[in-house]
């Protein structure tokens, strides 16, 4: 916690490095607050700064300040940066989405199992607590870092930068990042990922689609998951996926079981384009 | 919760611009279409604002309806929903407003 202005409480975000132990380093830039320690050092004093010209004619008059700032633009600027940084470095990096429970790591335990020979991976881990997760990938056989965002409710770039750069993911590789099991905050926060994939369950409602719009028009690929389990529920998959098509009409869609490997061929052959194309792009 | 972080940016706005200045009122834009419920950045505004030159402020909150474009038959319309076609019936539609986050203006004293 920083003890000067409190300003960041136990929620802080922290980033830990499972191949160097688990040493927890804490992310505390106050990236979220423009101020300094030092409460009467802000640089303001010096009454130079743009608004003091109107004010000291108008003295006790109020001043309006047009401002037309996006709220979100320091996270966007961020998610650009990360953008380029795996650009420069031919990386393909997804970020995937998803209410908690929907097989996000089981996912990722298969992928990495099966495609891991056949292209370098590495995967950042989002979640509030725990370093679980992040030990299934580990024992899977890949390079991964947790970041867990305590009190927060999804990764944002910042915190994805922080993670690389523990991380180092090698050129020419995949980056999957596991966000934070929630179906929307993460839809607003883009990391400078080159796509989401939004993984659904059969055991959740084939509403989610409409319920949680935004994850889904956010999203390039929908992975309807734990399809093994079919026979035992009354989910409707048709209806799933026509109201993921009417949230978005581009929506992929690779039905799998991450348990029994079922249609997972299909998802690889998704992830292998994207690297072949980011390899051609690198190439040129 | 996003809205806590989304005001956090708000108040880091503001404060930023204010320079020192005690700000009385905050006009934000949120899009009707946004997945930002105004509710829960009232209730955060006073939270995160303390300690701050916003302090005590007024947040007026300007709610920017959905509309969109349908690409195939050129009408204007309301978006109540993400995902609601043009009345043709076609998806294929642009959105032009709905989905605004925004720091409007501020009013210091």
């Amino acid at each position: 916690m920083c003890t000067t202005c409190g300003c960041s409480d136990s929620a802080n975000p922290r980033v830990t490095n499972l191949q160097a132990g688990h040493t927890d380093k804490t992310i505390h830039s106050h990236s979220d607050h423009s101020h300094s320690h030092n409460a009467h050092d802000h640089g303001h004093h010096h009454h130079e700064h743009e608004l003091d010209t109107q004010h000291d004619h108008q003295k006790g008059h109020e001043t309006t300040v047009n401002l037309e700032q996006a709220i979100l633009a320091k996270n966007d600027r961020l998610a650009e940066r990360n953008r380029g940084w795996f650009l420069g470095r031919n990386i393909v990096a997804l970020n995937l989405v998803s209410s908690p429970g929907s097989g996000k790591t089981t996912l990722l335990e298969r992928t990495i199992h099966d495609l891991k020979d056949a292209m370098p991976i590495s995967v950042i881990e989002g979640d509030q607590e725990t370093l679980f997760d992040a030990e299934r990938i580990q024992k899977a056989g890949c390079p991964v870092v947790q970041i867990n965002t305590g009190a927060g409710c999804h990764l944002e770039a910042e915190m994805l930068a922080r993670g690389l750069e523990t991380l180092q993911p090698p050129s020419n590789s995949l980056v999957l990042i596991e966000n934070v099991g929630n179906l929307v905050c993460p839809a607003l926060f883009d990391l400078g990922e080159q796509a989401k994939v939004v993984v659904l369950s059969v055991t959740e409602g084939e509403d989610k689609p409409l319920k949680y719009p935004h994850m889904f028009q956010h999203a390039s690929v929908m992975i309807l998951n734990k399809i093994d389990l079919l026979p035992h529920l009354t989910f409707n998959v048709a209806t799933c996926l026509e109201f993921a098509h009417r949230v978005n009409p581009n929506l992929q869609v690779f039905q799998v079981s991450a348990t029994t490997g079922k249609g997972l061929q299909h998802w690889y052959d998704w992830v292998t384009a994207q690297i072949n194309a980011s390899n051609r792009q690198g190439v040129r | 919760m996003h809205e806590l972080g989304i005001t956090r940016n708000i108040v880091s706005i503001v404060t930023e611009k204010a320079g020192g200045e005690p700000v009385r009122r905050v006009t934000i834009a949120i899009g009707k279409l946004s997945a930002v419920l105004p509710e829960a950045i009232r209730f955060c505004f006073d939270i995160v604002s303390q300690g701050t030159v916003v302090e005590g402020a007024d947040l007026e909150i300007l709610e920017i309806p959905g509309t969109a474009e349908c690409r195939t038959c050129g009408t204007h319309f309301e978006l109540k929903q993400l995902y609601d076609r043009c009345p043709c019936g076609s998806v294929d539609i642009t959105r032009l407003t709905g989905e605004e986050l925004l720091v409007k203006h501020m009013v210091t004293a």
